[in-house]
């Protein structure tokens, strides 16, 4: 009774997991760049919300349309200040590279984060907030359904993007065999700088349902970058769809684990099983689905 | 040689400190520059020496201030708890080690990361409270044992680090960070040297957390298992200098002295600036401040000639 309301709120984050994961894996798969700095930029998109919701009273489900090109284009700066040169070296020293940019910017966002919103923990709370749906006994808080239909559709529309429109099909090609991509004539540099741009609105937009329906402080960064990476490990590179279905199975194991094992030990469920992952599969998450 | 000199000057110099003044905050700031520079140093072999970035310092530093603090506070002689704190790092260490090692690269990094922050989480449900020494303990507390201790501990750190990277297993654990598949190929065994190195990183690094619960009156034992003490140890020995013995100590003293100063002003100020000039010194300068160094003394030198 309890785990069947515990694995529905499982389900419900775990769209957000995956919405998470989906930015992380797809700037991992095309760029080789490993961004630990992803959570930082949730965080961001959050507190964008909030202060769309605080300060001009617009609705977080409407600010997203806002939020979500202003992490767009903050991609872009980063890429065009930071990545841009770690891209240039040959594999292995670019993930390492990338990792210790992204912990620098880490750092940087933190410490700028409270100086901007403080170290409080906040929400965003609108006035149908505590609105839920009742099936037989079970409650489904609405805000955070809509937030996983929302993650669903987004996700449904990159993917539509990267099969069907001309940009896509290159960022899917680079993310393939770069080199063979430049010699068919893409535009590999700015197929990087798309791919970690949509990257960085995908964190924003998930960072501002994480506003609505969770809460958000200067130091979730790190959190959120681990579950993305755990949900990644999960599902492996290269599926949206995959992405989310792992995000899921993370939250359910969450869930599951809240309901035998108490609420305290929620976080290290995942971060076990990652590690666990990762040790029976080192060749680690470059292993792709076929 | 020059930088040996400097060296025993250095340490001669803080050894001499307290005769000259017994300022407590002069003191404490000693205290401060030796922790940083034996955590710094630790993650330098490991990090810097043997290419192996791990962003799991923490949990090895937590563990060594967790055993030593426990059985300190309990009554044993506190050589011996330190021992102990080193010890259980270094096989916690070597226990992890094994399997980690099969990961490379960022998989490394990011496996150690999730490990620091399983046993982070751990400690703070099974430890909630806040750890404080006894008062009897607390009624004799004085400063220069540990002023004296941690100094003692970062010239270890910087003697045991110099000494093994420039013995024959030294470079042995360098050629594996230059290329794996060639030291093997060569009859330098890339797991061995890989594991020597964690476990001297880990056991000084448990030894330093040891030294940190011993200097602190009170404190969550969970605090001792927060990233921010790798994310320390990575800022420091990157702007000083990584894979250098020197860098580390410069950019200990650089980070603390910075930090102190800034403090004044906005608490976290230093980290915002210390991010700013790590991103810049992985992208630009990769050899932080010695490199910044070294390069301007051969400008100055290329003038006057």
């Amino acid at each position: 009774m309890i785990l069947t309301q515990q694995l529905i709120l499982g389900i419900l984050v775990g769209g957000l997991y995956g919405l998470a994961a989906a930015g992380l894996s797809l700037t991992f798969g095309v760029l080789r760049v490993l961004n630990i700095a992803h959570g930082e930029l949730l965080m961001l998109g959050g507190y964008g919300a909030f202060w769309c919701f605080t300060l001009w009273h617009i609705d977080p489900f409407v600010s997203l349309l806002g939020v979500g090109p202003a992490m767009f284009v903050l991609g872009l700066v980063l890429y065009w200040a930071l990545f841009q040169f770690v891209v240039k070296a040959h594999e292995e020293l670019r993930i390492k590279n990338s990792l210790l940019i992204g912990f620098g910017l880490t750092l940087v966002l933190h410490t700028l984060a409270i100086r901007f919103w403080t170290a409080d923990e906040r929400a965003v709370t609108t006035a149908y907030a505590g609105a839920v749906m009742r099936i037989g006994a079970f409650a489904i808080p609405l805000v955070r359904l809509s937030s996983l239909v929302l993650a669903f559709a987004v996700l449904t529309a990159l993917h539509l993007f990267l099969t069907r429109a001309r940009w896509g099909r290159a960022i899917r090609a680079t993310a393939e065999d770069w080199e063979a991509a430049a010699l068919m004539g893409i535009p590999v540099a700015r197929t990087y700088l798309l791919a970690f741009a949509l990257g960085t609105a995908l964190a924003g937009i998930a960072g501002g349902l994480v506003s609505v329906s969770y809460s958000i402080s200067p130091s979730i960064g790190m959190e959120w970058t681990l579950k993305a990476l755990i949900v990644v490990v999960l599902a492996g590179l290269g599926s949206l769809f995959g992405s989310f279905a792992g995000g899921i199975v993370l939250g359910l194991a969450e869930a599951t684990s809240v309901t035998l094992l108490g609420g305290p030990y929620r976080e290290v469920v995942g971060l076990v099983l990652f590690l666990v992952i990762l040790l029976l599969r080192p060749q680690g998450l470059f292993g792709r689905r076929g | 040689m020059k930088l040996l000199l400097g060296g025993i000057l250095l340490a001669a110099g803080f050894a001499a400190l307290p005769l000259v003044t017994q300022r407590n905050d002069l003191l404490n700031l000693g205290v401060q520059i030796f922790l940083a520079v034996a955590l710094a140093q630790s993650w330098n072999l490991l990090g810097g020496y043997a290419g192996q970035i791990t962003l799991g310092h923490a949990a090895f530093f937590g563990l060594g201030a967790l055993v030593t603090r426990m059985l300190w506070v309990g009554g044993a002689p506190l050589y011996l708890a330190l021992a102990a704190g080193a010890l259980v790092a270094t096989a916690f260490g070597v226990l992890i080690g094994l399997p980690a090692f099969r990961l490379r690269g960022a998989y490394f990094s990011i496996g150690t990361l999730a490990l620091a922050e399983i046993l982070r989480i751990t400690v703070g449900n099974l430890m909630p409270e806040i750890s404080t020494i006894p008062a009897a303990a607390l009624a004799s507390y004085n400063i220069l044992p540990r002023y004296y201790l941690t100094l003692l501990l970062a010239v270890l750190c910087v003697a045991v680090v110099a000494l093994l990277v420039g013995s024959r297993v030294g470079l042995g654990i360098r050629a594996v960070r230059e290329d794996e598949a060639a030291a093997e190929a060569s009859g330098v065994g890339a797991l061995k040297h890989k594991l020597l190195a964690l476990m001297v990183s880990t056991a000084l690094v448990g030894f330093t957390g040891g030294a940190f619960a011993y200097y602190h009156v009170s404190y969550y034992p969970q605090h001792a298992f927060s990233p921010a003490w790798t994310f320390d140890a990575l800022l420091i020995a990157f702007i000083g200098g990584v894979g250098t013995i020197h860098g580390p100590v410069l950019g200990a003293l650089f980070y603390v002295i910075f930090k102190e100063v800034l403090a004044v002003q906005w608490v976290d100020l230093h980290l915002l600036i210390f991010g700013v000039l790590f991103i810049l010194v992985v992208l630009f300068f990769p050899g932080g401040l010695v490199e910044a160094w070294s390069r301007a003394r051969r400008l100055i030198t290329r003038r006057t000639m």
